[in-house]
């Protein structure tokens, strides 16, 4: 059976352990006193029929692929099965390919493999559904006995759910350590063939790795030291209009904006975070690069198509709104009584600001300023389609730098095989990158919190 | 001269500076205002071509022996897709244009329909196989140089003057009109941009949020309701909620490269497929989900939740019964905003190959698909200046979503926001 059709009986089967365990319940009414109401031991006829069942499925489902690769490879003749394991794997390809087809094939020797994996894989889902089946069943049976009205049913049910919500919370757990595994598996992977102190401080990133040995520019060089050094730039552009723009905003609206003016400008700016980072992209590849080159040529400069000034202004804009709301947190949480007495003593608003405000808010908004620097080292679409692909090592805004972002995607969309170093190098970028900014984050996530309890 | 003085002379300077810092803040808050108008009106200008599509009718003798048929017979779907529908519309190009003899001449007036024109009529033959033996006059999609040289008041370098010439002719005959461009609507991508389309995309979205939302909807609020409701207060507990936290920091990409190293290397699932990218796509919303579900069920007042117990109802049943009921409005506005934002996310569908050029629409969450947002990068690269309208267009039907998904969150906030 499929096992999308199996796991609709599953389903169906635990619908009908449902209101047996119900139905029983209720009859068990009339003659002893339960422990739960009937529903209860419905939900847990159901959970003992669909669990096992459902845990057997994923598991077997996750194992069948190796299974049958591994009786593809033993049914194949010892010539084939002894060659490097690239061959082998292209070999199984083929068979698996010969089965789409019906098991027919030009090769005897893939045609037999193909029959020995068709008749291995009817046998693994023939038992398949039958266990599947009888766990099912187990179930309604386990309804029909007498033992069920005896449980204590709420009690089993809500343990089952409980350990159901506790293992959901630990998706987030699951992720972070399946980022760091994934990430740090290849980047290791990639540092057996490039050493580390070469990544971190060559000077020198041009990963075309050669097709033949003999070809110019076999080895390529993995210095990222000039992807920094964009990166860098370009956010650093970006803090330079974000940082200012954002925190007047936020000041003016928390401090001077009547009401009015409040409650609508600060949705108006929100639409700025909401717009996709794509169409930052289209807006700074097709409008402002080309408008800031022509400027720079009116004035007699010489300024690259891909400059990496038009994708940090973009993402400059791109970061206003987040810098401003977080620096709002922060300056509205400062105490009145603080601005009171300022302005009591004689201040203007501005002074008070300035002199007052701004400084108690300091630690929150430097929190603010270093999370909306790990977004924009982390922003990947602006910089895709507006910064350049040569890695230049400048600090010349008007020149073309490309970014640890862009070399990733660059390196990774494509046909490449997958254990090419040139691949494996853009995990190594992809460490470098979440350490970067899991840094960045854990810093100032440090700072805002402590900021807060300072004026709770 | 006493303090007061000393005051009064400062005075004026502290004001004007009061007056120069309100102005710097009210040009702040402009130039958010003006880059986001330049954005929006840049995008709209860029996008009106792209709603239009010029069209060009010829006269086609469907004749069976000019599409080279059977002279007899019914006609099959095979016959059809063998069948010189190119040599029709020439022949009707010719027609219109008997003077045109040269091979240069005649060159010219072939390119100026779609080269896709071909497939829109067999197409519309397949469906109707009366019209066969036919003569008729049919509206055809000019080739995007012409599109754009006829839209745009000819005012474009790409059309020879032999073209500009049989574009003048057939405006007076008033065989040339502009329309509506429903392909935009209607196809999926093509290397053609008069022919190309969003409905694959959209389709691919579709698919990919639906997975998105499948997933992370119930982990994340089952999620927050543990964390909020059951979790002991310990060190797991506190290491959960950091994990949260940074994963809501993560940049998108690295997601992306989990997403390659895990679902596609690992467990061997279809790139490019919708359920690959929704998978991603959910562990990037799972922060949004918990963190508005957690702020959702704290706020439901706790004299509703101890009535519950006071009557006998266990925690669960509390949470199930009461809070989760009461936080649903406040979920379901932060799950609409999450899946906003996986709406428009590009970079880790590049990771996991939705960026392949695909033209069949995908029917399903295991086919080849791409979204709107990696359609909008795919387009914005091509060097065809038709394409460039085609993606401005694209950019407005996405944000056209982005908007209705986020009215209708604000729209529940309002209609069942209760203050306890």
């Amino acid at each position: 059976m499929q096992s999308s059709t199996l796991f609709i009986l599953i389903v169906v089967l635990s619908l009908v352990s449902f209101y047996t365990g119900r139905g029983r319940a209720q009859q068990a009414r009339n003659s002893t006193r339960l422990l739960a109401l009937p529903a209860h031991y419905g939900y847990m006829t159901a959970i003992w029929s669909a669990l096992p069942a459902i845990v057997l499925l994923l598991a077997w489902l996750a194992m069948e692929p190796g299974y049958l690769n591994n009786r593809i490879i033993a049914s194949l003749p010892a010539s084939i099965a002894d060659q490097p394991s690239e061959t082998l794997h292209l070999y199984v390809n083929n068979v698996l390919l010969a089965v789409g087809k019906g098991g027919v094939s030009d090769d005897p020797a893939i045609e037999a493999a193909a029959a020995v994996y068709m008749q291995a894989k009817s046998t693994s889902r023939m038992l398949l559904s039958a266990l599947v089946v009888i766990l099912s069943l187990s179930g309604i049976l386990f309804a029909m006995t007498r033992y069920l009205t005896r449980q204590h049913a709420r009690r089993r049910v809500e343990a089952v759910v409980r350990i159901a919500l506790m293992l959901c919370s630990g998706v987030a757990i699951v992720t972070t350590v399946g980022i760091v595994l994934s990430v740090l598996f290849e980047a290791l992977r990639f540092f057996d063939s490039v050493s580390i102190i070469d990544f971190v401080f060559g000077t020198s990133w041009s990963p075309q790795t050669a097709i033949r040995a003999d070809q110019v520019g076999s080895s390529g060089s993995f210095g990222a030291v000039p992807l920094f050094v964009g990166t860098m730039l370009i956010s650093a552009i970006a803090m330079l209009i974000a940082v200012p723009v954002g925190l007047l905003t936020a000041i003016y609206l928390s401090e001077y904006a009547s009401r009015k003016f409040r409650s609508t400008a600060k949705p108006i700016l929100e639409i700025l975070a909401g717009i996709p980072t794509v169409v930052y992209g289209f807006f700074a590849a097709l409008t402002v690069a080309p408008f800031i080159r022509q400027l720079g040529t009116s004035v007699g400069l010489d300024v690259a198509s891909e400059s990496a000034l038009a994708a940090g202004i973009v993402m400059g804009v791109m970061i206003i709104p987040f810098v401003s709301s977080l620096s709002d947190d922060v300056i509205n949480a400062v105490p009145q009584a603080m601005r009171d007495g300022s302005l009591a003593l004689g201040a203007t608003q501005s002074e008070t600001i300035k002199q007052v405000i701004i400084p108690a808010a300091l630690p929150g908004i430097v929190g603010g300023v270093l999370l909306a620097a790990s977004r924009a080292i982390g922003e990947t679409m602006i910089v895709v389609m507006a910064a350049g692909l040569s890695a230049n090592m400048t600090v010349n805004p008007l020149e073309a730098v490309t970014t640890v972002t862009v070399q990733i995607v660059t390196l990774l969309t494509g046909d490449q095989e997958f254990d090419s170093p040139k691949t494996l190098a853009a995990f190594a970028l992809g460490l470098m990158l979440f350490v970067t900014t899991l840094l960045l984050n854990v810093v100032a996530l440090h700072i805002v919190r402590k900021y807060r309890e300072q004026y709770e | 001269m006493n303090n007061t003085e000393i005051v009064k002379r400062g005075l004026a300077r502290r004001y004007a500076r009061e007056k120069r810092f309100r102005l710097y803040g009210r040009c702040a808050v402009f130039v958010g205002f003006i880059f986001l108008a330049l954005l929006l009106l840049d995008i709209i200008v860029k996008a009106m071509p792209a709603f239009s599509v010029t069209e060009i009718r010829v006269e086609v003798d469907l004749d069976r022996e000019h599409l080279g048929l059977p002279a007899e017979g019914p006609v099959t779907a095979e016959m059809l897709s063998g069948a010189n529908f190119n040599g029709v519309i020439r022949e009707g190009l010719r027609a219109a244009f008997p003077e045109a003899t040269s091979r240069k001449q005649k060159k010219a007036l072939y390119s100026l329909v779609s080269s896709g024109a071909w497939f829109t009529l067999s197409n519309q033959v397949a469906d109707d196989p009366d019209l066969i033996g036919q003569q008729k006059s049919l509206w055809f999609r000019a080739d995007d140089d012409v599109d754009t040289y006829y839209k745009l008041a000819r005012r474009t370098s790409r059309i020879d003057d032999l073209q500009a010439e049989y574009i003048d002719a057939l405006d007076n005959m008033d065989l040339i009109r502009t329309g509506f461009n429903t392909a935009l609507f209607t196809n999926s991508d093509s290397r053609e941009p008069e022919q190309a389309g969003i409905r694959g995309a959209v389709l691919g979205s579709f698919w990919t949020l639906l997975v998105t939302l499948i997933v992370s909807l119930p982990v994340g609020v089952a999620a927050a309701i543990y964390l909020e409701e059951f979790a002991p207060q310990n060190r797991l507990t506190d290491f959960i909620e950091i994990n949260i936290n940074n994963l809501a920091a993560v940049p998108s990409i690295v997601f992306g490269l989990l997403g390659l190293a895990v679902f596609i290397n690992f467990f061997g699932m279809p790139r490019s497929a919708p359920i690959v990218g929704g998978l991603v796509l959910s562990l990037m919303t799972l922060p949004t989900i918990i963190i508005a579900s957690r702020a959702s069920i704290k706020s439901v007042p706790p004299s509703i939740k101890e009535a519950a117990l006071g009557i006998g109802a266990s925690h669960m049943q509390v949470v199930f019964h009461h809070s989760l009921p009461l936080a649903m409005p406040g979920i379901l506005t932060g799950s609409i905003i999450g899946m906003a934002q996986a709406l428009g996310e590009t970079a880790p569908l590049l990771m996991i190959g939705m960026v392949a050029f695909i033209v069949d629409v995908p029917g399903g969450i295991f086919d080849s698909a791409t979204v709107l947002p990696v359609q909008i990068y795919l387009w914005s690269d091509s060097p065809e200046r038709a394409f460039t309208a085609l993606t401005a267009a694209t950019i407005l039907v996405l944000l056209g979503f982005l908007t209705a998904m986020n009215a209708i969150a604000i729209y529940l906030r309002r209609k069942f926001e209760r203050r306890w």
